[in-house]
């Protein structure tokens, strides 16, 4: 059997935000383009938009027994509320990426905030895009699902009168997360800090 | 089907189960969209027309199991998806279709109860109304997924049954496998087996719809073809028209279960994991499973000797399987998403005391001396 490499990502936002759309897209391309194991659940309200909205994905090197988060190595919050609600179960070395324009308080130094609203209004013309240059980021900082197969999963998952606006914006999150320096990041979420005080 | 097989494709539980149905041969599909069955709806009516099916979005659920039952009377294989609050309103229908022996597949995707309980949260509520939910004695199939391929293979396996002993399977899914979505290759059709109901060898004037035989199953002759034949929710004779003769309702009743038991090593369906030399087992069943297989492989890890048994089948309940392994272990952990429908199984076939059994089913009051004969050689 081979060794079990799990990489587990939580999305989490406002209905209607296409938190649980980038999560589809993510497990489209870690799946069926980078040829991992993966595993997408997702969790919602009764509403049909507003209310919180919360998507996980799992991706491994050998089949997935449990199919949800266990430890999160990476956690994209696109609001406040989101981030608040579903931040436990950060493994040590997780790392989380907020929307700073929709974001103010974290909870974690190992954190990237980037403007995902404002850059998918400013220079894509459609705040909705934001889910979509969120998505380039995670590609980055995850390091584990390249690009290429980001933007043929948006080609099949999104109408084609959308797609071009959705690729601009995957590559416009993705060039903002490449500007951040990760190395520069705290190494390792310290649990255990409150019992030395 | 053909432009989706051999490609790794992501797919949910409820889609998978709509590409299982088609490649087993569903051509029909009734019903009523609820939340989280929706998807296999609304696959099934885009899919359907374009093999030749027909999908008709019924009035309510009662609507949509009796038109499921007519279609399959047609001789087209059927399906109706469904959770908690429509599985209750088909529940009178589906007690036909057990009486007329109409093969017909019903998928329940579990979500949370009573009543409407929280409509988008998983739970495993629905077990015992799946096998008791519709009224009289009656047998059934009851089969549960834990996976994305799962709901391919176990639907194909659901209108085998369905089909083979003309009887309804009930296909439990929950929220959590329904809505999951993972990464999987369609099997090849061709390599697909499917089975189709046994019609008549005979011209039609010599039919006799409800003629036992050696399998216990009667060739069915599908509605038009000329084969004329009465269909009633009353119990009926061989010629399928009302009977109230004791011989006859004996018969029939009895009829109804030998047909499925004479089937249990093929129907009940079990996935042993480690359990070779297993002292202490989960068994689990749906998506509940897939967590018992982490704990198991955890626990292994820890130089325990646990395993997994997770059931497919729940009903016939699959008691050779469960007692090898309660004989086999020490404790047996039978974790559920209910307050205990399944480990109730479990405890009845773990019985150290012999348990007599005695039973009537033709109509008539058990008497006092029946008893009374049995309590003298106890």
């Amino acid at each position: 059997m081979m060794k079990e490499e799990r990489y587990e990502l939580r999305f989490g936002g406002a209905g209607g935000q296409g938190i649980i759309l980038a999560a589809v897209i993510f497990a489209e391309a870690a799946g069926i383009h980078e040829g991992f194991y993966v595993c997408q659940t997702q969790s919602y309200g009764p509403e049909a938009r507003g209310g919180r909205s919360r998507a996980e994905i799992v991706i491994s090197s050998a089949e997935i027994d449990y199919p949800k988060v266990l430890g999160m190595d990476l956690f994209l919050a696109m609001n406040q509320t989101a981030l608040d609600a579903y931040s436990a179960d950060f493994k040590s070395t997780g790392i989380l990426l907020a929307d700073a324009a929709l974001v103010s308080q974290v909870p974690t130094s190992r954190a990237l905030l980037l403007p995902f609203t404002t850059i998918a209004r400013q220079q894509l013309g459609d705040a909705l895009a934001a889910n979509m240059a969120a998505l380039g980021a995670v590609g980055v900082v995850c390091g584990r699902v390249g690009l290429a197969s980001l933007e043929k999963a948006v080609a099949s998952r999104v109408p084609a009168k959308f797609r071009e606006l959705n690729i601009r914006a995957l590559h416009a999150g993705a060039e903002a997360a490449r500007q951040q320096d990760l190395a520069a990041l705290p190494p390792f979420i310290d649990s255990d800090e409150e019992k030395e005080v | 089907m053909s432009e989706k097989t051999g490609q790794r494709l992501l797919l949910q539980g409820n889609e998978a189960m709509v590409e299982g149905a088609l490649a087993a041969g569903c051509r029909f599909f009734a019903g009523y969209p609820i939340t989280p069955a929706s998807e296999i709806a609304e696959l099934m009516s885009l899919r359907l027309p374009a093999v030749g099916g027909t999908f008709i979005q019924m009035e309510d659920e009662i609507a949509g199991m009796g038109a499921v039952i007519g279609a399959s009377l047609a001789g087209v294989k059927s399906l109706t998806a469904t959770s908690g609050p429509g599985f209750s309103l088909m529940q009178e229908n589906l007690g036909f279709a057990c009486a007329a022996e109409v093969p017909c597949v019903v998928v329940n995707v579990m979500r949370t109860g009573p009543s409407t309980g929280l409509s988008t949260s998983p739970a495993q509520g629905d077990v015992m109304q799946a096998r008791w939910g519709t009224h009289g004695d009656h047998p059934v199939i009851v089969l549960a997924v834990s996976t994305v391929n799962d709901c391919f293979t176990v639907i194909v396996q659901a209108f085998n049954l369905a089909e083979k002993y003309r009887v309804p399977v009930i296909v439990l899914s929950d929220e959590i496998v329904a809505h999951t979505r993972e990464a999987v290759v369609l099997p090849d059709p061709a390599a697909i087996t499917v089975i189709d109901r046994m019609r008549p060898a005979v011209p039609p004037e010599w039919y006799i719809p409800y003629e036992d035989n050696s399998r216990g199953v009667p060739a069915m002759a599908e509605m038009g073809s000329g084969y004329r034949h009465h269909v009633t929710g009353l119990i009926h004779d061989v010629r399928g028209f009302p009977t109230e003769r004791p011989e006859e309702v004996d018969a029939f009743i009895r009829r109804l279960f030998h047909k499925i038991t004479n089937g249990f090593t093929e129907i009940q369906l079990t996935n042993p994991v480690m359990m070779e030399d297993a002292k202490i087992a989960v068994i689990a069943y749906g998506a509940v499973s897939r967590s018992a297989l982490r704990a198991v492989r955890q626990a292994r890890s820890q130089g325990i000797r646990a395993g997994l048994l997770q059931l497919i089948t729940l009903y016939p309940f699959p008691r050779k399987a469960v007692e090898a392994v309660l004989a086999q272990c020490r404790r047996v952990l039978v974790p559920e998403m209910n307050m205990g429908q399944v480990i109730r199984e479990v405890k009845r076939v773990n019985r150290t005391t012999e348990i007599v059994r005695h039973n009537r089913v033709d109509g008539q009051l058990i008497t006092p001396a029946e008893i009374y004969a049995h309590l003298l050689a106890m």
